[in-house]
């Protein structure tokens, strides 16, 4: 057997750098591709000459996005990456993974849903995470002006607040409070020129099924969240003294069952829910348990785009309780709660 | 050929180790040639092929064959020539560009790179037009020196040697690639929503041809003209296009129905007979007329999907790839 078909079982990791214009995501890149880790990216990039590594394998990327006509008014998907994707593909065993690095005005909603849409696309590669470089000293005056920045971090698996060394400790914690106020999920790295760990960006297999709750114990718990830092506090918690914020356009619900739902009301709900709310809905996930099934039942999605499976079963003396969360524009928060509260068995 | 008394032609398939991802298989001037994702082009009889080095440390991406010539692009933007015999020869070069699509017919070359498209007529001219949206797709119209060019939300018909604008023939997705029927009549593309969509050139009328589970990436016209074979299905789909309204309101034919999807198609030169090729490995022949099945080489697993297949100029010999690097000659008895 050649080396080209021993790799062909494992799919490619695609990790999505996002950031507005000037936070430092080529600095990332950079940074990525010089780490002494032994490992090969093709990097697919949009502008050429600004990555100051040599790499054989830096894609031109036109960053065409596309709607499929398929009926769903929010499905758009990146073609670019449909057709870079296609070539890299032939080229498997070359290179151990995949490093996307979108314009700073992209809306990172595209990218994901390539990898639900394109069936090509996902027997081959694994959407990684949804990596943000944000910077400390502009980011809150640009979530106020930029709907694309706001995005960019609503969206997010893993939020690198960038050039802390450029503001104080106060406003630091204030950009903190905004960014949680919209993701309070995506893991939150302070860095000055982008200086975190590695393993903190890549291969983070934030959209794997599986891996839903062990990548992220603090689910749902946002203020045991970050640990480079003390914890501060999206919900209630106000006795650390950190300022709570309600961003005006984006939210971030979630909701708990201690216990049960039924698959006949849960299942149409939640479709229904994404078919209707999908273009406000930025990212869902849940972990649920069904009546009378021993698995717990797993789903992540991208406006309206679902994606979901049984997974481990339940341990002996675990909760069954249920749990979903939405980021996005919006919504209405009574009513979802209202929803899913409808769904106990 | 069809009546040979045996349903298995494994035995009369002389293996061949490519070592890349076969992207496209063709015969020039008889030999038998695999264009690889390795960027190398082998031609010649199994055993003894010359290896050829295309495109030094980059990949064919893209590749067409006039029958004399093998046109490949590749991701370190050249688009080169290669023959039976001699050196691969630097046709053009568009720097730190991916080549996406290739055609060729008649000495004519057409490659593009993102939006830009440019054709190439047998004197050596080249022609360029930038197109609304990235293409994908190529192809060199039968008569005449025109190219159609399948992008986003449409096809574009440009005539290279003509200072008017491409005639759009505008219909909603992405198109990827195109093929048209060989005498000139209907136009077909496959798309992205996992459908053909086609055209009559004559009034520009739209044919949709939908219902497959996958994206076709593979369509083959029959000898006659009057067929397309098409993969994306577990069933080859065969439209009818004999008719002067082609496909419209008739049912497609299938053949070679399999629990795996079919990735590759071609159609038999001479007689009513199409290859297929699946992505567990597997090929075989199937006669239109009754679905009659020869098997040409088993699934095997690990040996990943069927990528290339094509005929001689006879008919006599079929050369298939594999996307694992696998590939093999079957020479048909007698």
């Amino acid at each position: 057997m050649t080396a080209t078909t021993a790799a062909a079982s494992e799919k490619i990791p695609v990790t999505v750098l996002t950031g507005y214009l000037g936070a430092g995501k080529t600095t990332l890149l950079n940074r990525i591709l010089s780490e002494p880790h032994g490992k090969r990216y093709a990097v697919i990039v949009n502008e050429f000459g600004e990555i100051g590594i040599d790499n054989e394998l830096v894609v031109g990327a036109d960053e065409e996005v596309f709607e499929m006509n398929n009926g769903c008014i929010c499905c758009t998907v990146r073609g670019d990456l449909i057709r870079i994707m296609e070539g890299l593909v032939k080229r498997k065993g070359k290179f151990d993974a995949i490093i996307l690095e979108t314009t700073g005005l992209a809306d990172p909603a595209p990218v994901a849903q390539t990898f639900f849409v394109d069936e090509d696309v996902q027997n081959n590669a694994r959407l990684d995470a949804v990596v943000t470089v944000a910077d400390a000293k502009w980011l809150s005056a640009r979530l106020r002006d930029a709907p694309e920045a706001k995005n960019q971090i609503a969206f997010a698996d893993v939020i690198i607040l960038n050039k802390t060394d450029l503001v104080s400790t106060a406003e630091l914690r204030e950009v903190e409070a905004r960014i949680r106020a919209i993701n309070p999920y995506a893991r939150l790295h302070p860095a000055q020129k982008c200086n975190v760990e590695i393993s903190e960006v890549l291969e983070r297999r934030a959209f794997d099924l599986d891996r839903i709750l062990e990548i992220e114990p603090e689910f749902l718990e946002p203020e045991d969240h970050d640990h480079d830092h003390n914890g501060h506090d999206h919900h209630h918690d106000h006795d650390h003294g950190l300022k709570h914020y309600h961003d005006e356009d984006m939210q971030s619900i979630s909701a708990r069952i201690e216990g049960e739902l039924d698959p006949n009301k849960f299942m149409p709900w939640i479709n229904q829910l994404t078919q209707s709310q999908g273009p406000n809905i930025l990212r869902c996930k849940g972990i649920v348990a069904l009546k009378d099934d021993p698995k717990r039942f797993v789903f992540q999605g991208v406006h309206m785009m679902l994606d979901g499976e049984p997974q481990r079963d339940w341990k002996p003396g675990e909760k069954r309780e249920s749990k979903v969360v939405f980021i996005g524009r919006d919504l209405d928060e009574a009513e979802i709660r209202k929803g899913f509260l409808a769904c106990v068995a | 050929m069809a009546d040979a008394p045996t349903t298995s032609l494994t035995d009369n398939v002389a293996p061949i180790e490519a070592g890349a991802h076969v992207v496209t298989a063709a015969f020039l001037d008889g030999a038998p040639t695999l264009a690889l994702a390795d960027g190398a082009i082998l031609v010649g009889a199994p055993g003894a092929q010359r290896r050829l080095e295309a495109h030094p440390g980059g990949a064919v991406l893209a590749a067409a064959c006039d029958g004399a010539r093998l046109i490949t692009g590749g991701d370190d933007g050249r688009i080169v020539a290669t023959q039976a015999t001699g050196e691969p020869e630097l046709i053009a070069e568009e720097k730190s560009r991916w080549i996406d699509a290739v055609a060729a017919r008649a000495g004519a070359i057409a490659w593009s790179a993102g939006k830009t498209a440019r054709a190439r007529d047998s004197a050596g001219v080249v022609k360029s037009w930038t197109a609304p949206t990235t293409v994908r797709g190529l192809c060199l119209l039968p008569k005449g020196y025109r190219l159609a060019l399948a992008h986003y939300n449409g096809v574009s018909l440009w005539f290279p040697n003509a200072a008017a604008e491409p005639t759009l023939l505008e219909w909603k997705g992405s198109h990827l690639d195109a093929t048209c029927s060989p005498d000139g009549r209907f136009l077909v593309t496959s798309m992205q929503e996992n459908a053909l969509h086609g055209w009559r050139l004559a009034d520009s009328r739209n044919m949709r041809m939908t219902g497959y589970p996958g994206k076709t990436r593979s369509m083959s016209w029959s000898h006659d003209g009057y067929w397309l074979a098409t993969s994306g299905a577990d069933a080859c789909v065969i439209w009818p296009f004999k008719d002067k309204d082609g496909p419209m309101g008739k049912p497609p034919r299938e053949c070679g129905v399999r629990a795996s999807r079919i990735t590759q198609v071609a159609c038999h030169p001479r007689a009513l007979v199409v290859a297929i090729g699946y992505s567990d490995g597997l090929a075989l022949l199937c006669r239109l007329g009754d679905g009659a099945e020869i098997l040409v080489r088993r699934e095997a697993p690990g040996e990943g999907a069927i990528s290339a297949l094509a005929w001689d100029e006879r008919g006599a010999r079929l050369l298939i790839g594999l996307d694992s690097g696998r590939a093999g000659l079957l020479t048909l008895p007698g």
